[in-house]
């Protein structure tokens, strides 16, 4: 089944690499990992979505603790939780076509970002099933082009209040020779 | 005080205690090296690469200390690749330094640049591109702390040229590693001491499964206690020699494909199953899927991610071993168990007159016997470093170790020619120590360029090279399941006396088992590095025998001599 882990890391060089060479080398197929900052400055998270078993869940987190960087690991497959993706998805669709594109938008409550003459883009952030079902919708108007970011995902609540303080320390200053990756996914 | 990067560098491994380090020099790493002189350090300028990340490997078992390797860029860097992925297998805590090529030039294909961060990461416990003098004390007072950390491993720390030297004061206050407290944090579905102590007090069959966790945690006294009161047998890894004595009587032997048939059948009759520091390898488990079907499992491991890996188990215990029995020990109510000792005992069967050692001399020399006359010549108190292959599991089966860390060999990672560099890493760490290196003729030729370290370096080190001419184990394999078709397995090599002597060593060539004890006590006398090339049986073979992959109870047993000849 596939579980969701949000992940806590120390925002330094070369840590996303660390993070996807660790699933390579243990046999855990990714489904989705995005990255981005977090309220704490130096840390950042990543949702790591992994088609797993019970048992690979947590060996899978105890060898996400095994990396330095990394601070925190929740596995909120279970718990209460928001999971958004968010897409952006570009129709080829032109006169009468375009009413319907529009009609379609405003029932899955997605918006309208950019309007060329041959073709239109759409934002929509929702889960996976709702951005699935939408392009599902689009397609027979010509979907030209599509990202999506893969989910991010967050517990309701304040179950997890704990906070991760910024950590200095060995090469905590981020260095200008080994580019470091702040925002990303896969 | 204002230091240079290459400054920093040295005052950080004395105020580690490193007293040695084992490396060669070159290009990036030459301001390292020219700071050196200044420090109470004693460099041990290895032949090649990978015999630095052996040595410190070697005196990381040895000792319990953190071995340092230390190399240049690039083929420097690639050549220790072997020797830290040795380490990371073994657990064993070495940290190595390379230098690095200018961090302007980075990624730039510069002469001997490349990306061994990159090349290690799968490889170490973690590793650290330092490109700026101010990092490099923080960076090297964390490596020794995350070497030493948990489960022990390797941690490479690659310091660009101009990081070396350039000049920064230092605070070491500052410097000091912050580690994530998440380390040790207990995590939903870890196990409780209270159901293993249930598991262990109502079993009726239960048997230690001892690894190499106990020697790393110094928990030895408390696994002996816990055996003795609950009156439990103790199974051992290959790794796990010398963490209980071989000659204590609850210790059965060696598990696994070339352990004791009794052995692996007590753990195929076993109830309970008390795995203390060991990961179930696929080399004890043989097929999972039938193995120890009857038995409850406990596993208590300080890496977490060991746990429910290969084996499922009942009771997961992620805690530093010393620390757990610790707690368990006064918890356990003294149990008689002599119905299943007496079970075990009488599994052993006919073993005694299937063993080689009770064999009468028919006038070849086999390896058993080499090995099992060097036990009794160096009264089984040599630190004995092997390499891999048939000599190394003959070593395991007919030295008897009776204290920890006096078997030093590559289990996890199976490196030929491991051995001697490791023994000089070993003869380094404790050099009170008898040290033999026992190796294959094959493994030998891989590292032998190190004779002249341990010659430069004056060490007593002798080596006996098991020479069959055959990679032995590889040809025992063909000879068992590919028809005897030895492709690639017969090997030459040189007159090895002749090779010794032109290193100004000492060597002597035995044919002979009444050669033996004689070469023996000669190399022991000289305090100087000796070599003694024991021409034995060439087509011999390990048993008892667990084919890859066949039930842990379908051994391919000894021969019997009553219905076979010994000549056979």
């Amino acid at each position: 089944m596939l579980h969701t882990f949000a992940v806590y890391v120390d925002n330094k060089p070369g840590v996303l690499n660390r993070v996807a060479s660790l699933f390579r080398r243990r046999a855990f197929n990714i489904e989705s990992l995005t990255v981005g900052h977090t309220e704490t400055d130096g840390v950042s998270r990543m949702t790591v979505v992994v088609d797993t078993d019970e048992y690979g869940a947590r060996r899978l987190e105890a060898h996400l603790y095994k990396l330095v960087p990394c601070r925190r690991v929740d596995n909120i497959t279970h718990a209460p939780a928001i999971a958004r993706d968010l897409a952006l998805i570009k129709v080829a669709a032109t006169g009468e076509a375009r009413t319907h594109v529009m009609q379609l938008v405003d029932v899955y409550r997605a918006r309208i970002v950019d309007v060329s003459p041959e073709s239109m883009v759409i934002e929509t952030t929702g889960t996976e099933d709702k951005i699935d079902s939408l392009v599902e919708v689009l397609r027979p108007y010509g979907v030209v082009e599509m990202v999506r970011t893969g989910r991010v995902a967050m517990a309701r609540g304040l179950v997890n209040g704990r906070r991760i303080a910024p950590r200095t320390g060995a090469g905590a200053a981020a260095s200008e020779v080994n580019g470091d990756i702040s925002s990303c996914s896969v | 005080m204002t230091l240079t990067g290459a400054q920093i560098l040295w005052e950080a491994l004395v105020r580690e205690g490193v007293t040695d380090v084992f490396g060669y020099p070159g290009g990036a790493i030459l301001p390292a090296y020219d700071a050196m002189l200044a420090y109470p350090i004693r460099h041990v300028l290895v032949r090649h690469e990978q015999g630095a990340a052996h040595m410190a490997d070697g005196f990381a078992r040895a000792s319990g200390r953190v071995g340092v390797a230390i190399a240049t860029s690039g083929p420097g860097a690639t050549n220790m690749v072997t020797g830290i992925a040795t380490a990371m297998m073994d657990s064993s805590p070495i940290v190595c330094i390379t230098g690095q090529v200018g961090s302007r030039l980075i990624g730039s294909d510069a002469f001997q640049e490349t990306d061994i961060t990159g090349i290690t990461l799968p490889i170490t416990k973690h590793n650290y591109l330092v490109t700026g003098v101010h990092d490099i004390a923080p960076a090297i007072r964390e490596a020794f702390a995350i070497a030493r950390a948990g489960r022990p491993g390797p941690v490479l720390i690659d310091i660009t040229k101009d990081a070396q030297q350039a000049s920064a004061e230092v605070d070491w206050d500052a410097a000091a590693p912050r580690l994530s407290e998440a380390y040790d944090d207990a995590l939903p579905g870890d196990g409780d001491a209270h159901d293993a102590l249930a598991l262990i007090a109502t079993a009726e069959r239960p048997l230690i499964l001892a690894g190499h966790g106990i020697v790393q945690a110094g928990a030895e006294r408390q696994v002996r206690e816990l055996a003795e009161r609950a009156g439990i047998p103790i199974a051992v890894t290959l790794l796990g020699i010398g963490g209980v004595p071989a000659s204590h009587p609850l210790n059965m032997g060696m598990m696994g494909m070339h352990g004791e048939a009794w052995v692996n059948q007590a753990i195929q009759e076993a109830d309970l199953l008390i795995a203390l520091g060991m990961r179930f390898d696929d080399r004890v488990t043989g097929n999972l899927k039938t193995y120890a079907q009857t038995a409850r499992k406990i596993h208590v491991d300080i890496d977490r991610a060991e746990l429910n890996k290969n084996v499922r188990v009942d009771v997961a215990i992620a805690r530093d071993l010393r620390a757990a029995l610790d707690e368990w020990l006064p918890l356990i109510t003294p149990r008689d168990r002599a119905g299943w000792l007496a079970r075990i005992h009488a599994l052993k069967g006919d073993a005694a007159v299937r063993d080689i050692q009770n064999l009468p001399d028919d006038g070849h020399l086999y390896a058993a016997h080499v090995i099992n006359d060097l036990w009794r010549l160096t009264h089984g108190d040599a630190i004995v470093v092997t390499d891999v292959g048939q000599h190394q599991m003959w070593e395991a089966q007919y030295y008897k170790h009776d204290t920890p860390r006096s078997l030093i060999t590559s289990g996890g990672l199976g490196t030929m020619g491991f051995a001697l560099p490791a023994a000089i890493g070993a003869k380094i760490a404790c050099p009170d120590k008898e040290v033999w290196v026992v190796v294959g003729d094959g493994g030998f030729q891989m590292t032998m360029c190190e004779l002249a370290t341990a010659v430069q370096e004056q060490l007593d080190i002798n080596v006996a090279i098991i020479n069959n001419g055959y990679l032995g184990m590889v040809r025992q394999w063909q000879e068992f399941f590919y028809d005897k078709r030895y492709a690639a397995t017969p090997i030459s090599g040189p007159d090895f006396a002749r090779l010794a002597g032109s290193f100004g060593i000492p060597a002597a060539v035995v044919k002979t088992r009444a050669e033996v004890a004689g070469a023996v006590e000669a190399a022991r006398r000289q305090k100087r590095t000796a070599v003694i090339d024991f021409q034995v049986e060439q087509e011999d073979t390990v048993y008892p025998m667990v084919p890859a992959g066949a039930d842990l109870h379908k051994m391919i047993r000894r021969p019997s001599p009553i219905v076979e000849t010994a000549a056979d």
